[in-house]
């Protein structure tokens, strides 16, 4: 029994409360928020290295043992995945100190914000299916507010196809959890992955984990991307970035969870499937980052690349290639809300998001750009920075695997990455300036610093990766033996 | 013209308190038997929309004055905070005790911490459900 594992939960969702109350105070609010959330990282950090001394924890709520109560379950993945959601929170709520006008501030912004935490640190930590549901709902609901905060008609457009996608594919889930509990009788994780490794995983298993795939698949933005690209640009720049870097992760993480622990035995259906998801959505991705001109949509079709690039490593299932994708899943965290920070930056100062409209932008801003270059490098994964050992490990484990087709995929993917951060590189940063200081829409006053404090974490996590190297191991070694689970659940 | 609503209007003025009792009754129902704070609060808030249709927004909300958010909010605190004492105790989250009291007139009774925290997911509930409905008919 570990009690801090509810604390990333009840944490953010009483500060969230206690701001409805306080709703005039924007000043209290803000530092609240920022108070809930750095204290947040911490328990995080605690957590980590609980687990990297004790193994993994487990609280079961309210007392009741682990097949009837809902347990809370914190693995190296999970605690890894809280401490970069936290750090990205972090970030992104000091940007929308500056950016997020007065009005939304006073239209619980914050409050949102942290009911958004709650939901993913939730979906980290739970160790029942239903409650994952609920803490899916929990984000979305939350999500489906933000991305209309303002009303502009865009918003609402591009909302109501996003609120519409999200709907169905939460009957899905509903629709997977409701078969697989009248195939197995329970829902706890730990129990549902003993009783199908009891009795195999049949054909009708396998069919509910594709059922599970689609619902997962469409959350994360593998292959049934459709809805992303729209709605990830609409939202104001703080909440996009946090959408970039936490929504669709958290669907990578539920298919990490299912597909890992649960649906293991048929990887020559599943995974293969997933394998051929992430391939086409590489492609789709890099076709879409190469040929747009506009800062928004390339930056959404990066992250819809990163989506199949993770999903890669994770096939190979082997140590090599979860420890990659485990680490190019945090480094794409903060990376993701780096780059959106960075371009909501841009469309502030300059007003515009297409790029034959900007250029010469350095000589204005040259630390924006600077560090727009160096979160460029590590997404394409120059070594040192931080997205270099993600990419070599995950492309070892795909060729271990004999997923040949796939990691020359990969790396096709990665140089698309390269060739549209560039061409965004040199068009807004580079060439003739086109704008001079006092044309510019906006100053960037209070924006720099959590550009530069994002910054900082991905060189941290690029140049200390040996550090953390232990800790993605673990992460890896457990998400590959499910019985570690397993007995931690039910010790 | 101003429509006729005496008939509604008496009408409410004695179903609103049938509602409220028999929401009281589920409330207090709900630690063995069905019914609970849910339930207790979902029909709460019904009695309360009925007010608002018969009587009007203004006039409600000259006689109870409430900010539904605030009391939504307040709702969530005290659930959680339920659950928060048995962390203090050395328990896990969520922990429910309980005991029994003799109380001068209703005698040997049974008292749970569950009561507590399904009084903060009634007024919870009863926050929620009214505010969507307000915000719902306010907007034109």
């Amino acid at each position: 029994m570990n009690n801090l594992l509810i604390a990333p939960v009840v944490i953010p969702l009483l500060t969230g409360m206690a701001l409805i109350i306080l709703q005039k105070n924007i000043r209290l609010q803000r530092a609240l928020s920022l108070i809930a959330l750095c204290v947040t990282a911490i328990i995080a950090v605690m957590l980590i290295n609980r687990i990297s001394h004790g193994g993994i924890q487990t609280l079961q709520l309210g007392g009741w043992e682990a097949p009837f109560g809902i347990s809370f379950v914190g693995d190296m993945f999970s605690a890894l995945l809280l401490l970069a959601t936290s750090i990205v929170a972090i970030g992104c709520v000091i940007f929308a100190f500056s950016s997020t006008e007065r009005r939304q501030e006073k239209l619980y912004f914050y409050p949102l914000f942290l009911f958004l935490i709650t939901g993913v640190n939730g979906s980290f930590l739970t160790g029942d299916l239903f409650n994952l549901y609920v803490f899916f709902e929990v984000f979305l609901v939350a999500s489906y507010v933000m991305i209309t905060l303002g009303g502009t008609q865009k918003q609402l457009r591009e909302s109501l196809k996003y609120i519409f996608t999200n709907i169905i594919s939460s009957a899905f889930f509903l629709m997977g959890v409701a078969y697989l509990y009248s195939i197995t009788g329970t829902l706890n994780l730990a129990h549902l992955s003993m009783r199908i490794a009891e009795v195999g995983q049949d054909g009708l298993i396998t069919t509910v984990a594709l059922l599970f795939l689609i619902v997962f698949a469409l959350k994360a933005g593998l292959l049934l991307f459709f809805w992303l690209p729209g709605s990830y640009s609409v939202p104001p720049t703080a909440v996009s970035a946090i959408f970039a870097a936490l929504l669709t992760k958290v669907g990578i993480y539920a298919i990490f969870r299912m597909f890992t622990l649960i649906f293991y035995h048929e990887p020559q259906v599943t995974h293969l499937v997933i394998g051929i998801l992430a391939a086409a959505t590489m492609i789709l991705g890099g076709l879409g980052a190469i040929g747009f001109w506009d800062l928004r949509n390339i930056l959404t079709y990066n992250v819809i690349i990163s989506v199949g690039f993770i999903m890669l490593g994770f096939v190979s299932m082997t140590t090599n290639g979860m420890m990659g994708s485990i680490y190019y899943l945090l480094h794409d965290m903060i990376i993701k809300a780096l780059v959106f920070l960075i371009g909501g930056t841009i469309i502030h100062l300059t007003g515009t998001s297409r790029l034959k409209e900007i250029g010469g932008l350095i000589r204005l801003q040259p630390w924006l750009g600077w560090m727009f270059l160096i979160a460029a490098l590590s997404m394409v994964g120059i070594p040192p920075l931080s997205g270099f050992l993600g990419k070599v490990f995950i492309t070892r484990g795909a060729f271990e695997s004999g997923y040949f087709w796939l990691g020359a995929i990969g790396l096709v993917a990665s140089l698309c990455i390269l060739y549209s951060m560039i061409k965004l590189f040199m068009n807004a940063f580079w060439g003739d300036t086109m704008l001079n200081e006092e044309e510019l829409k906006g100053n960037a006053k209070g924006l720099l610093f959590p550009i530069a404090f994002l910054t900082c974490a991905s060189l941290v996590l690029g140049i200390g990766a040996e550090g953390i190297a232990g800790y993605v191991t673990q992460a890896a070694n457990e998400l590959l033996n499910p019985n570690l689970y397993i007995q931690a659940v039910f010790k | 013209m101003k429509p006729n609503n005496v008939i509604l209007q008496t009408v409410t003025q004695v179903a609103v308190f049938i509602i409220f009792t028999f929401s009281i009754y589920l409330f207090m129902n709900g630690h063995h038997n069905p019914g609970g704070g849910f339930i207790g609060g979902l029909s709460t808030a019904a009695a309360i929309v009925l007010l608002y249709l018969s009587f009007g927004i203004e006039k409600v909300r000259e006689n109870i004055r409430i900010d539904y958010k605030k009391l939504a909010a307040v709702g969530v605190f005290i659930a959680v905070g339920t659950g928060l004492a048995g962390v203090i105790f050395g328990q896990p989250f969520l922990t429910q005790i309980f005991g029994h009291v003799q109380l001068p007139i209703f005698g040997d009774t049974e008292l749970a911490s569950a009561l507590v925290f399904d009084t903060g997911v009634a007024l919870a509930v009863i926050g929620t459900a009214v505010n969507i409905i307000l915000s719902i008919c306010e907007d034109r």
